[in-house]
């Protein structure tokens, strides 16, 4: 009963493939032989907002949410909303972050600042961080789109979870004429982060 | 079946298709919709979605009095849509078995209000079931629609978003073989035709089968206790269940699959075991007043918050009083990211026009509501889905012609279809002058883009007939009726104008296709670019709010406006918004 769950979240912004990115992890999860539970909100025209989706994983799972404080890993699709997230982290969480600004409203229309300098801020507070970027790894996969899965290979170095089940969920869910970019995407989001660690 | 991940919404429709349900209907609303868009991958059940959450329940009825069993799906405020019909369902009772989900949204996340549709249960006096994750809201739907025709009852199963929109691991069933009763007229005035001799009758029939079914609830398995240290109760229910595991694990727990009726003397005995008993649940006192009433003494809402989504951390901080000490919080102040009306969106230059004309806009439920936001900030009232309309003859009531003037309705397609007619309909009869602009973008789209008459195309993606809104407006009395393309600012903002000065109703249709339906061939252009010799600073561009343009302050004296090329989708809206012909396409290298 209080074996340990770990909690993954993962953070961006509404249109960037976080649904799809956490539907494949907890998937992965599952086959892999855990209780699984994810949570995120989307509905009320959520593209361009900011999201969030929770993924906990153990050998029994009872809430979906994260309990705030809790998480031990971000994975964060925009440098924003990485930084927005992490006071859901405990102390000493890992944080995977992609390299990549996108502006939001009160910024593009000149009344609020984008923060500076977010992967130092990061670093300082979570020194096992790994800043990558996704879309550099997925455009040399093939097609920039991929950034999601090319995160998620980066993720995958610090789950306990053999690459055969991240293989076949992708088959399962990625159209077969993408399988072969999400694939390369995947593997040289694995490499990149393990070149860094 | 081999164990899967489904969402509570993916397995209510495994449920709906493991228990033989043979009609399908819904309006899309969230969190609720995609109950209806899995249902149509099973062939075995007919699938459709309604124009508004009163009709789909009156096809579940009559699905139901034919003999068929019957799901209707709705959110929480979809069920005051079909509250009509709901009431009077409970007193004839059902022929196949009928379950109606309604998909609350506890904390407000795409909703206009946070009602509790568990009152529902007790005011309609219609049993409820309530899951606490995927696998119950598989099995509840089938114990659902069971329960149904065993106790000649509509039964209600009640979802959160954090249950409709969270996955769990399930085993899904076999499917079981199909009522017996399947599709064959049997005529029974007596039970169908609600005129009060009858339903005095019914009444009697309805209040007898609560008492039985709640002495039934005592000894049923969906209601069950789980014992831990034996020094603290806990009554929950629902997503609330799972919550008080995570924070209370040593807690015994008397976890109800059914909160109405409620198994009383069940609830007697096991409160009588404890000093320290809890209500956890979200929300409204719901299952706390019924205890009360009781005389049990109880912590529910003494305790708990009324307002919002109970999560594990508010829970814990209301039980233990101890707030969560973050790790780290940032130092600085981040800029919000709300949501916003998509590249490309044809609902935009309406808002934009709406602005610039000073209209006071009468609102609607839709992606459009979003034109409340800066900088577009062009519309003045949001109620239901529907009011839009009738919110803009009553205000024309009140205010002097001039003033009058200035109302401007503003609605969706699909909104429209739901309930906007009914009040053109009034608008027309009753002589008001406002103008009516309905947006069609010929799909649902603030739910993820559902078919629905106006568009042309069933669920099931066959094509069907396409209701003409011109012709539906002039054939209940419209006489002015202008179609116009968003796309072309001037044209757009003059035929407002001239409708807006215009002293009988008029409607206004703006039609384009959202730019999210990849069906309607609308030709994706090139992205433009910003001239940045021609770009003098002025901003007009921002007064878009297009999430593709971009403010650079730092460039040049004043700032200059920059085009993000993976964002924009060419709609062309900002470069006739520039007077310095800056904008155009963008040329590579």
């Amino acid at each position: 009963m209080k074996d340990k769950v770990t909690n993954i979240l993962i953070s961006g912004v509404g249109g960037q493939g976080i649904l799809l990115a956490s539907e494949v992890l907890s998937e992965v999860l599952m086959l892999a032989g855990y209780d699984v539970k994810k949570s995120e909100i989307h509905g009320m025209a959520q593209r361009g907002g900011s999201v969030v989706s929770h993924i906990r994983y153990g050998a029994k799972v009872f809430s979906s949410i994260i309990p705030e404080g809790q998480g031990d890993i971000l994975l964060g699709f925009e440098l924003l909303e990485t930084y927005r997230y992490l006071p859901l982290l405990r102390q000493g969480a890992k944080v995977v972050a992609n390299d990549l600004k996108i502006l939001p409203p009160p910024v593009t229309l000149g009344r609020e600042k984008y923060p500076e300098n977010i992967p130092q801020k990061i670093r300082q507070a979570f020194p096992d961080t790994l800043v990558m970027d996704g879309l550099a790894v997925a455009s040399r996969a093939g097609n920039p789109r991929t950034a999601n899965i090319a995160l998620l290979g980066a993720l995958s170095t610090a789950l306990p979870i053999e690459t055969s089940y991240w293989y076949e969920t992708l088959q399962k869910m990625v159209p077969e004429r993408f399988l072969e970019v999400n694939i390369k995407a995947f593997d040289l989001g694995r490499q990149t982060a393990a070149s860094q660690i | 079946m081999k164990r899967t991940m489904l969402s509570g919404n993916e397995a209510i429709a495994r449920g709906a298709f493991e228990a033989g349900v043979k009609v399908a209907s819904a309006y899309p609303g969230t969190p609720s919709t995609e109950i209806l868009e899995n249902i149509a991958r099973y062939s075995t059940i007919d699938a459709s979605w309604a124009p508004n959450e009163k009709v789909a329940l009156e096809v579940g009825i009559g699905a139901s009095f034919g003999g068929g069993r019957a799901l209707v799906a709705m959110k929480h405020v979809g069920v005051n849509v079909a509250a009509d019909p709901l009431f009077t369902l409970s007193y004839t009772g059902v022929r196949g078995g009928l379950v109606l989900v309604t998909a609350d949204d506890p904390e407000l996340h795409s909703s206009q209000n946070e009602q509790d549709n568990r009152n529902y249960a007790k005011f309609a006096k219609i049993p409820m079931f309530e899951p606490s994750d995927s696998q119950e809201a598989l099995d509840f739907t089938r114990l659902a629609l069971e329960v149904s025709e065993r106790f000649d009852t509509p039964v209600m199963l009640r979802t959160t978003t954090r249950i409709s929109h969270s996955k769990s691991v399930v085993e899904p069933g076999e499917p079981a073989a199909g009522p017996s009763t399947a599709g064959c007229i049997e005529k029974n005035p007596a039970k169908f035709v609600m005129l009060p001799g009858n339903a005095r009758k019914r009444h009697t029939v309805v209040e007898e089968r609560l008492r039985s079914m709640e002495e039934w609830a005592c000894h049923q398995s969906f209601n069950r206790i789980e014992v831990g240290e034996g020094k603290v109760g806990v009554i929950t229910s629902g997503v609330s269940y799972l919550y008080a595991k995570e924070i209370l694990p040593d807690a015994d727990i008397l976890k109800l699959g059914l909160v109405y009726p409620l198994p009383k003397q069940l609830i007697r005995d096991f409160a009588s075991r404890y000093d320290t008993l809890y209500v956890i649940e979200e929300l409204d006192p719901f299952i706390e007043e019924q205890v009360r009433a009781l005389g049990i003494a109880v912590h529910g809402k003494d305790l708990l918050p009324i307002c919002g989504e109970l999560t594990p951390a508010r829970l814990n901080k209301a039980l233990t009083a101890k707030d969560v000490q973050n790790y780290f919080v940032p130092s600085e102040p981040l800029p919000n990211r709300p949501p916003n009306m998509c590249p490309g969106c044809p609902h935009r230059s309406i808002f934009y026009s709406l602005n610039r004309l000073k209209a006071f806009v009468t609102g609607d439920i839709g992606c459009y509501t979003l034109g409340f936001m800066e900088p577009l900030s062009a519309m003045d009232t949001c109620i239901c889905m529907g009011a839009s309309i009738g919110n803009a003859t009553g205000m024309t009531k009140v205010l002097d012609p001039e003033e009058a003037r200035r109302v401007v309705a503003v609605i969706g397609d699909s909104t429209f279809l739901h309930t906007g007619i009914n009040g053109l309909m009034d608008m027309v009869y009753n002589k008001s002058t406002a103008t009516v602009l309905i947006l069609d973008n010929r799909i649902t789209a603030m739910t993820g883009r559902q078919e629905n008459p106006g568009s042309g195309y069933t669920l099931m993606g066959e094509e069907t007939t396409r209701i003409d809104l011109e012709a539906l407006c002039r054939s209940v009395g419209v006489k002015h009726v202008t179609v116009i393309d968003p796309y072309d600012i001037e044209h757009t903002r003059n035929v407002i104008k001239t409708e807006m000065q215009r002293p009988e109703v008029s409607v206004v249709i703006a039609r384009r296709p959202c730019m999210l339906v990849k069906r309607d061939p609308v030709k994706r252009q090139p992205s433009l670019a910003v001239d940045a010799d021609k770009c003098t600073g002025c901003r007009a561009c921002l007064q878009l709010g297009c999430p593709a343009i971009e403010w650079q302050p730092d460039a040049g004296d004043k700032g200059k406006a920059v085009i993000n090329p993976l964002l924009c989708c060419g709609c062309g809206l900002c470069s006739q918004m520039c007077h310095f012909d800056a904008i155009g396409v963008r040329h590579e290298g």
